[in-house]
């Protein structure tokens, strides 16, 4: 039964996903399902319309259609059910195969359609089983084909119902729905799909039911019998004492007492084993299909998406972005220059309206001291903001007194709206448009002249809110801190702009999102961000320019992220046998760049214009606009993230790769004891088993587990479904290590469950009373290798350690902290590695696939740069938690490990990028192995490792090709299946630095920053590091200044409009933890904040670097909005609220000293602020709407990261706020740090001085 | 006066000695040239059913090299309550408890009848008993659930205050824990890596961290008693050992086509002497190998793991061709003398079709008392009874072991102790008795013999020192004092003092009683020994030639000719029988390697160099009855002419018992004559030898191979190899007798060696 179910993703590309969100979807389908709907439908629904949503938009970028007509189109579509519609809708996703073909192409046509759901009873089943064959290895084959077969009448089907729908449907244009998924396509790749499937996946399924035959036999053969023996007595019996028995001649007394205690011994375990799998097998397998399609995985999605479309979205967004933008196109980005003096007219042209000043979040000229009585600062600038009429006034008559932005912040969000639209839409023609910077002059002034006067910079564009600026420099009297860039701005400009409606990827160039604002995705073409984000969305043609510029040009690829559930993962492409279809020269896989020529039989490399042939199976025609005609049916061809069945040649040493396997290794030396770690790994490990990563819910897991604990020595375990009791093999031989057992340590955790309990059981006692207190560590990670070479697979090793390795064997350590050596020139000493010996055993591990997670948990210092080493090579991860007490860290130790545990991850990775010539990768941060220049080798890769890759011109790039990526990752799947996950990514060329600027995406950079420093200082003294860091920034800022700014006063400060927050989050990252250590911060942490830093996406690394605070004391507790974040500075942190702080790490809970009793009795349920529990780690429950939302919100923080935060309450004046103080970053910090006014004096300094 | 014989009988049966000579030479001159050196074979433990020990210390000569025992032989002044020591002639006080001896009260030590006698003494704590399993897995299914079986049967058999330990290995090596509940605990290590004791030691946890002092000393074995979870009384473990061994299983770990299992038989016994080096040394103990295969991988390999590579054989190894012979039987000799040094015996139970390795690993029981046994299978009575007899009991019930003996020699002045051949090694003591000349294992007065068993018997070599131009008085005696030093297996510290006496002759004017006092079956056996100690390092012929050598100036010396006339010769009675012993030891499997695999030789040879004086001499020459319906069974000659149609032959090698039906007699039982009343005589007949069988089987250890064959049958030839051939294909006709049955050989019958032997001993140029 599970199985069937499960395959359900309807979409045939879903497949991948399915494992994942089926998982949480199941629950959703079920509920969703009791309408009186047949279930399937709400399944499908799901995938269908997170589909669609994608193909009106992307499609109209390249047929020259309005965007907005898309929009509007579907919208209606959405709204007015048509019958037609529905019955459209519903098949398509579905999209089993045989009725696929007509509803693919309903969907062609229509293109945006609903998921009407057509309760078409055989479809369901249809789909499920394709999901099925892929996903789940155990499918049963025949379902498999069935499926299959129907499809290729359906072809002609489908295109009579195209033709019928276009005309029923209206609106669609022609070219526009092609999105739909996959009707041809999918019969096509279903009946690829039968030939492989069957026979890769028989395999395993065999796999799974042998194993137990085997074992009984191999048990019961033994007692048969032994006692018919030859003609020699048996000696035993027993009493017969000794001498006498012995002649020939005597008839053996048969020791019948001891035989049959044996093979009764072995009987019972057995028959359980035996007998228990095949039921299970065969009840899954012989469930009929259709019962299983009924429930959804899927179904989720479609409920959550109906409603976003219908509602919200459609209205808000086509109306303002299609009118507004369409108008004002004009505008490029630029900044306004700030300027003490008057407005300048001049300046105001060169504003574009749309993105760039206007933007500019900061606000308000409330706060903004009025130019008059404080000279602004003459340097600042801000990257004004288009002041909107109605908002000037109020800001520029008082400087510090109003209160903070507020007022501006309702007038704001219009505008920007107006000018994000423009931005963000990069319609097709944009580029052509740009030059029009004119049209833009014509807003600004509007807004301009309000501000005029008062603000010293007319055009400066005064945002509304901001403050910009008062920017006087002359005078130098202090700045306003609301006068300069804010991220709470920009962050909540994003929201409201973009946050409405889903980036269409099929664009090239446009940059997405930023990672605070909430957005769907949809796929046409080009890797979501949620997989790719770049520094740069319009790339240097040269490299000169890119040299000039100083820009990193850079992709932050996280290639297995997660996505939210109304997204689809990349679907499962299948090329049959002979593997991938790949470009001759560079081998880039097929993707939708490949241009078909010569009617479809060849295609030429969009990277490396080599023309290569297409193989017969993959011929297809191609249409009047020289596409193939099943284009939009294969993912390959039209979206820009998929994956590939990878055959027998992408695998190691060309074998099938084995399911792979975890390892607990645990720590059982005293602290490790006393501190409560093993007690509770322990008894987490019991439930956590079952929780195991796999693709299909419904299956058991194939990954195989095993136990080994350690001290000074190591001790394995053998859990063997057959034996009464596990048996511990102790390895003391820890200079050259080994694996002692062959059979019985990995197993699987269904079969061996009552002795894996039992074993958990046990470990804690066996070591309470333990008095080693020495570790070995380099020997634990050889142990685990070790085993997986073994058993000849990939895997990850969980390892919980608790101290430094000062036990003799390889990889010992000794204690080398020296706090002297920080800010010499011997820092950089301890970043790296104490001995070699890890990094040769990573070498080794990352070579057989063998992934190392470390958990730590130190008393004191356990070099975790060294230890790190393993881990951040193989993919893998540390987590640490110092001082680790039982009872308090039981809850992040927890949810860390369970996050942990039951990752979708791929295994025994390699991740190459490709590039179209012109560039190429150069350099890759991360966590990672590499033997050559091009090869990331990734022994695990789990959904939030991310790499970083860096790009350098070797050559032109032409303005009409742009520039191409493909980031192709072959791995193992938890089920043992050999995947090419390709993420594509085009992004455009530019000639013009004023194009580059207006594309670039800060946070990103920022990250690229942060990890390019982060290797830094392994070689160089922090200081050059940092040095070097500011001095990059600022000749980006200053070549900004110089080409593509309008002409000003060298005193003001012109910043970019996408880069206005670069100084602040520089800032950030020059003076956190690892460049600029405060004096109580130990070396531990430092390389542990290191290494974790280097394999951040770009979300965490935002939150690292500038934490989210949230002011709790304006919690909304009616809606699901949150409050508006304030700046990370004391300053704004009232005495009377009460802030949550985020830093991806760490939730801070800070109490203002007048808090308003009220509010702490709904939180805290304390009376007064003097009640209130510093130490606690959890908010009491409290029945209250607002502790509930508030506990909500925590909640739904921690869910986004991936590591779970601890919780801490932080009152005003106590000790714990120095802690707290040192994330407000806008603020100078007790080590030195600049403040972020300082800073950005500082940088305008710098370029100032580059300038002249 | 008793003759001669009478008086080596009564000697062995009070003292366990037997001389080669019973009169000794004076003069060294005059020792040389009798040929067969002054030599004994000592049975340190004699059972002496009617020998009570005696619960008090000895009483030592005073001087310092000497410390010889208080024996019947020494001159007491009772009066003075001074003795007089017979082998320095120091006089010594008697102790105060032994104020009130007189002539009429003398303790047991001063009189005769107590020539040997043992004390139990009180010497440190008592240490258990300690067994020691090495069990290899590479077993069979069949014959590993059989070795269990016997493994879980013997801990019944063992005294429960005995500690009992368990090694397993295969490919990797386990000890068990045996001390744990609930999960099973073993230390695991790998195969190919040698280590040193102190690391063992250190992995295994038997170190306490503080006590391990710059030399690596081992804990007093006390401390180790509590803290060793390996080695727990068998009382405690037992259940838990049981089920510890039923669920033994198969080395899992794969065996590719082609491929020999790998057994780390090596590093396994390595550990095993390692573990109790660390924590029982200086204690007795067992250390009891069950292997089913050669050594295959790690340090002591014999065999690669190569099917295609076969295992030495003796071919291969003349020829220099054996790759890992030398490495493995240096390191198992290594092995072998640490577990010596520490009093621990390792048996070797190899029971495969093919050869375990013997060859090089025989050393850890020749020289550390240990007993091997080789058989096909675990799964044949052959390995079950021998093993279930290693812990029989004798008429105390107590176990037939000792451990950690030690044998000190004292010698009268005029006599020196040359060497020892025996499963015992040096602890190299010079004393004032020792000769420069070594036979054997020399260059010491004392000796460490791990293991005992009431049967082990050595051969000691004596040299005459006194100058011939220094008579000795007439009727002077010279004296020799066995002191042997052991645990008893009830834990109990004996000593066990044995002196004898024999009287000087002047072999010039006296070689006729010197001749008479020849013991030509200690003698036979003597030299056997020197003789298959000699082929453990010479090459085969050499030692033939050797042999040959020594018996033709021996005929020469006694023999009574005239020159050049072979017909004239003759030898005395008390000679008469050496030639023929010397004729079958030729030929025996001790000094012959064809046939026999270096396997086997090894085996033979070790049980040959520990066996008493008439288990040896079966060896050397087997014994074999004669049934009929003639009369009572008789011993009839070792002879092709013995085997008759109508008889049934019973030949005892030792190492098999062969009833062998000569032709009528297989036919007539083929035809089922002994299932018809009327032929109730017949069935008898064919049941005589059978009990006969039954009866050696069940005191012979090991266990022979039991043979039931017939004219004809393929197992004949274990008796057509031993038979003198005297009718070959050669000769049949020309003998013109019918009878006897031919042996297809090319070797010298008995007649033919005689004939040469007298040519060579009377030609004047010899």
């Amino acid at each position: 039964m599970n199985v069937n179910q499960q395959p359900h993703m309807a979409s045939p590309y879903g497949q991948p996903q399915s494992g994942y969100q089926g998982y949480q979807q199941t629950g959703y389908g079920n509920q969703h399902v009791p309408g009186g709907y047949p279930t399937p439908y709400a399944p499908y629904n799901g995938p269908a319309s997170t589909y669609q949503p994608g193909p009106p938009q992307g499609y109209s970028p390249y047929a020259s259609f309005s965007s907005k007509a898309l929009a509007t189109n579907l919208v209606s579509d959405l709204s007015s059910p048509s019958p037609l519609d529905l019955g459209m809708r519903g098949p398509p996703t579905s999209g089993p195969p045989p009725v696929s073909g007509t509803q693919a192409y309903s969907q062609f046509g229509q293109g945006d359609t609903q998921n009407g759901p057509p309760p078409m009873a055989a479809l369901p089943s249809v789909s499920q089983q394709y999901t099925h064959g892929t996903m789940q290895l155990s499918g049963p084959q025949s379902s498999f084909n069935q499926p299959f077969g129907a499809p290729p009448t359906s072809m002609q089907q489908m295109t009579n119902q195209m033709s019928g729908m276009q005309i029923g449907s209206t609106v669609p244009s022609p070219a526009g729905p092609g999105y739909a998924p996959p009707t041809v396509s999918q019969a096509s790749a279903s009946a690829a799909y039968t030939p492989s499937a069957p026979s890769s996946f028989a395999p395993s399924s065999a796999v799974h039911s042998q194993p137990l035959p085997p074992d009984s036999v191999a048990q019961t053969a033994p007692q048969p019998f032994y006692g018919a023996p030859p003609t020699p007595p048996q000696p035993f019996p027993g009493a017969a004492p000794p001498f006498s028995a012995a002649g020939p001649a005597q008839p053996p007394a048969p020791p019948l007492g001891s035989q049959q205690s044996f093979s009764q011994a072995h009987p019972p375990s057995q028959p359980q084993f035996t007998s228990a799998p095949p039921p299970v097998s065969t009840a899954s397998y012989g469930g009929p299909p259709p019962t299983t399609q009924a429930s959804h995985p899927r179904a989720p999605p479609l409920t959550s998406q109906p409603s976003t479309f219908s509602g919200g979205p459609p209205p808000t967004s086509s109306p303002s972005q299609y009118p507004q933008p369409m108008p004002q196109q004009p505008p490029v980005s630029q900044p306004n220059p700030f300027h003490s003096g008057p407005p300048q007219p001049t300046t105001a042209a060169g504003f574009p309206p749309q993105g760039g000043p206007p933007l500019r979040v900061p606000h308000p000229g409330v706060q903004g001291p009025p130019m008059t009585s404080q000279g602004p600062p003459t340097s600042q600038t801000n990257h004004v903001a288009p002041p909107q009429p109605g908002m000037l006034p109020g800001p520029p008559p008082v400087n510090m007194a109003g209160p903070p932005a507020q007022p501006s912040m309702q007038g704001y969000p219009p505008q920007q709206n107006g000018a994000f639209g423009q931005v963000r839409g990069p319609q097709p023609g944009y580029v052509g448009q740009y030059p029009g910077q004119q049209s833009y002059v014509a807003q600004p002034p509007a807004q301009a002249p309000a501000p005029a006067p008062k603000r010293l910079d007319p055009d400066s564009i005064p945002s509304p809110q901001a403050s910009d600026i008062p920017p006087v420099q002359k005078t130098r009297h202090r700045i306003d801190p609301d006068a300069i860039p804010s991220p709470i701005q920009v962050i909540e400009d994003d929201k409201l702009n973009k946050g409405n409606e889903p980036f269409v990827t099929g664009v090239r160039g446009q940059v997405p999102p930023l990672v605070t604002t909430k957005f769907q995705v949809k796929d046409q073409g080009n890797a979501s961000p949620r997989f790719i984000r770049c520094t740069a969305y319009n790339m240097p043609c040269t490299s000169d320019m890119a040299k000039q510029s100083q820009v990193p040009l850079a992709a932050v690829i996280k290639p297995l992220a997660t996505l939210p559930l109304d997204e689809n993962g990349p679907y499962i492409v299948d090329h049959g046998e002979s593997g991938p279809i790949r470009c001759n020269r560079c081998k880039a896989y097929m993707c939708p760049y490949m241009q078909f020529i010569e009617g479809g039989r060849r295609f030429q490399c969009g990277f490396c214009s080599c023309v290569t042939e297409v193989p017969p199976h993959y011929f297809q025609h191609l249409d009047h606009t020289g596409k193939r005609v099943d284009c939009y049916d294969r993912p390959e061809l039209s979206m820009g993230s998929y994956e590939f069945l990878a055959t027998v040649d992408y695998c190691k040493n060309n074998k099938i790769p084995q399911p792979p396997a975890f390892i607990f290794l645990i720590d059982v030396s005293y602290n490790a004891v006393k501190n409560g770690m093993v007690a509770i790994v322990c008894q987490e490990l019991k439930t956590l088993l079952d929780y195991l990563p796999r693709e299909n819910p419904n299956v058991a897991s194939n990954i195989r587990v095993g136990f080994v604990t350690y001290n000074k020595v190591l001790h394995f375990y053998n859990v063997k479904a057959s034996l009464a009791q596990p048996q511990m093999m102790v390895v003391s031989d820890v200079a050259d290590m080994f694996v002692p057992l062959l059979d019985g340590f990995l197993v699987n955790v269904a079969e061996s469950r009552v002795v894996i309990e039992s074993l958990l059981d046990q470990i804690p006692d066996m070591f309470a009373d333990t008095r080693e207190t020495e570790t070995v560590f380099g020997p634990v990670i050889q142990a685990g290798l070790e085993a997986l070479k073994a058993a000849d697979c990939a895997g990850k090793l969980f390892v919980f350690h608790s101290s430094l390795p000062i036990a003799e064997a390889p990889g010992k350590l000794k204690n080398r902290e020296d706090k002297k050596l920080v800010g010499t020139d011997k820092e950089k000493s301890l970043f790296q590695a104490q001995v070699s010996f890890y990094s040769n055993l990573a070498k080794e591990c990352v070579a057989q696939g063998c992934c190392v997670d470390l958990f730590l948990f130190p008393n004191q210092y356990v070099d975790v740069a060294t230890l790190g080493v393993v881990p951040t090579s193989t993919g893998g991860s540390i987590y640490k938690y110092t001082y680790f007490q039982g009872q308090a860290d039981q809850e992040r130790f927890l949810n860390d490990l369970r996050k942990d545990v039951q990752k979708q991850m791929g295994f025994d990775a390699v991740m190459r990028v490709r590039t179209s010539t012109g560039i190429r990768p150069t350099d890759f941060f991360g966590s990672f192995y590499m033997s050559n220049t091009t090869d990331v080798e990734l022994a695990g890769l789990d959904c939030d490792k991310t790499v970083t890759v860096e790009f350098k011109h070797d050559d032109k790039l032409s303005e009409e090709t742009g520039a191409l990526m493909q980031c192709a990752v072959l791995y193992t799947s938890c089920s043992g299946q050999r995947r090419l996950r390709v993420h594509n990514m085009a992004v455009n060329c530019c000639t013009q630095l004023a194009d580059l600027y207006r594309n670039c995406e800060t946070d990103t950079i920022i990250n690229y920053f942060a990890k390019y420093a982060y290797r830094g200082v392994l070689n160089n003294p922090t200081k050059n590091v940092r040095d070097s860091l500011i001095n990059q920034c600022a000749q980006i800022l200053a070549c900004y200044r110089k080409n593509c700014a309008s002409p000003s006063s060298a005193g003001q400060l012109i910043l970019p409009e996408c880069m206005k927050l670069l100084p602040v989050y520089l800032n950030c990252v020059l003076k956190s933890d690892i460049l600029h250590p405060g004096a109580d911060i130990s070396l531990d942490d430092r390389a542990y904040l290191r290494q974790l830093v280097s394999a951040m996406d770009v979300a965490e690394s935002h939150a690292f670097f500038y934490p989210r605070l949230l002011p709790v004391h304006k919690l909304n507790v009616e809606g699901n909005a949150l409050p508006v974040a304030v700046r990370d500075s004391e300053e704004r942190l009232s005495k009377g609220g009460v802030y949550l702080l985020e830093t991806g790490l760490n939730l801070f809970l800070w109490v203002g000293a007048n808090a308003q009793q009220e509010l702490l009795q709904n939180i805290f349920g304390a009376p007064a602020f003097s009640q209130i529990d510093p130490n606690m780690t959890s908010l009491p429950i409290l029945d209250n709407p607002y502790s509930k939302r508030l506990r909500e919100i925590i909640e739904s923080f921690r869910a986004q990261r991936s590591r779970y935060m601890k919780l801490m309450v932080v009152k005003q004046e106590d000790k714990l706020e120095l802690i707290f103080k040192h994330f407000l970053v806008e603020d100078k910090n007790n080590s030195g740090g600049a403040s972020y006014v300082d800073f950005l004096c500082h940088m305008h300094k710098e370029i100032r001085q580059l300038l002249s | 006066m008793t003759t001669y014989q009478e008086f080596i009988q009564q000697n062995e049966d009070r003292d366990g000695v037997r001389c080669s000579w019973n009169l000794w030479p004076s003069s060294r001159l005059e020792a040389t040239r009798l040929v067969v050196p002054v030599s004994c074979l000592f049975t340190p433990l004699k059972e002496r059913p009617d020998l009570p020990p005696v619960h008090y210390e000895p009483v030592l000569c005073s001087r310092a090299n000497c410390k010889a025992v208080l024996n019947p032989l020494c001159q007491v002044d009772f009066r003075a309550k001074i003795w007089a020591c017979n082998f320095c002639f120091q006089r010594n006080p008697f102790p105060p408890s032994y104020a009130g001896i007189s002539e009429v009260n003398q303790p047991a030590e001063l009189m005769p009848q107590f020539s040997t006698i043992e004390y139990i003494v009180q010497r440190g704590p008592p240490t258990p008993l300690i067994f020691l399993y090495v069990v290899d897995t590479c077993l069979e299914e069949e014959d590993l659930q059989a070795l269990r079986e016997s493994l879980q049967m013997s801990l019944s058999l063992l005294p429960p205050n005995a500690l009992v330990g368990l090694i397993t290995f295969g490919r990797m090596i386990q000890v068990h824990e045996l001390s744990c509940e609930g999960i099973a605990k073993s230390y695991v290590f790998r195969g190919t890596k040698e280590l040193t004791p102190k690391q063992i030691q250190e992995m295994l946890g038997l170190m306490k961290p503080g006590v391990s002092g710059p030399h690596g000393q081992p804990l007093a074995p006390h401390d180790a008693a509590a803290s060793c979870r390996f080695l727990q009384p068998v009382q405690k473990v037992d259940m838990n050992l049981t089920d510890l061994l039923g669920e033994l299983q198969r080395d899992p770990w794969p065996v590719p086509q082609g491929k020999r299992p790998l057994r780390s038989t090596g590093i396994a016994l390595s550990i095993a002497v390692g573990l109790l080096e660390g924590t029982f040394p200086n204690t007795g103990a067992r250390v009891m190998l069950f292997t089913g295969g050669p050594p295959t991988q790690g340090p002591g390999m014999v065999v690669g793991d190569e099917l295609k590579t076969p295992i030495r054989s003796w071919h291969d190894i003349q020829k220099d061709n054996a790759r890992h012979l030398k490495k493995a039987t240096k390191y198992y000799e290594a092995l072998a003398n640490r577990a010596a040094v520490n009093g621990h015996s390792i048996d070797i139970y190899a029971c495969a079709l093919d050869q375990t390795g013997l060859l090089e690993m025989k050393c850890l029981s020749n020289l550390t008392g240990g007993h091997i046994v080789m058989g096909d299978s675990f799964n044949t009575s052959l390995f079950k009874q021998t093993f279930q007899r290693v812990f029989s009991k004798d008429y105390n019930g107590e176990f037939r072991m000792a451990f950690g003996g030690i044998l000190e020699i004292k010698t009268s002045r005029e006599l020196k102790v040359s060497g020892a051949i025996g499963p015992c090694v040096s602890l190299n003591s010079k004393g004032s008795c020792v000769s420069e000349n070594e036979l054997g294992v020399g260059g010491t007065c004392q000796w460490k013999i791990c293991s005992l068993s009431p049967s082990t018997t050595l051969a000691l070599y004596f040299e005459v020192v006194n100058q011939h131009n220094a008579p000795i008085p007439q009727g002077g005696r010279g004296a020799i004092q066995f002191v042997t030093q052991y645990q008893h297996s009830n834990m109990q510290k004996r000593i066990r003092v044995t002196t004898i006496a024999r009287n000087w002759a002047d072999a010039q004017s006296q070689i006729q009683h010197i001749e008479a006092s020849f013991d030509q079956e200690a003698a036979a056996v003597l030299m056997a020994r020197l003789g298959v100690f000699r082929a453990e390092s010479e090459e085969g012929p050499d030692v033939l030639r050797w042999l040959d050598r020594q018996l033709i100036r021996l005929c020469q010396k006694f023999g009574q000719f005239n020159k050049d006339d072979p017909s004239s010769f003759r030898l005395s009675e008390s000679l008469s029988l050496y030639p023929q012993f010397m004729f079958h030891l030729r030929r025996s499997p001790f000094l012959q390697v064809f046939n026999n695999s270096p396997d086997e030789s090894s085996y033979y040879r070790h049980h040959f160099v520990c066996q008493d004086l008439t288990q040896s001499l079966i060896m050397i020459q087997p014994i074999l009855y004669s049934y009929s319906f003639y009369g009572p069974p008789e011993p009839v000659l070792l002879d092709s002419s013995s085997i008759l149609p109508d008889r049934i032959l019973l030949m005892d090698t030792f190492f098999q018992l062969v009833i062998y039906h000569g032709e009528t007699i297989s036919q007539w039982r083929k035809a089922r004559y002994q299932d018809m009343a009327e032929y109730e005589n017949f069935k008898q007949l064919l049941q005589a030898p059978l009990d006969d069988a039954q009866e050696i089987l069940q005191t012979r250890f090991p266990m022979p191979r039991y043979i039931d064959t017939e004219h004809g049958g393929s197992q004949a030839r274990f008796l057509l190899s031993k038979v003198n051939p005297s009718q070959t294909h050669n000769n049949l006709y020309a003998w013109g007798q019918e009878s006897g049955a031919p042996i297809l050989t090319d070797d010298v019958s008995l007649q033919v060696f005689m004939d040469h032997l007298k040519k060579l001993a009377v030609s004047s140029s010899a």
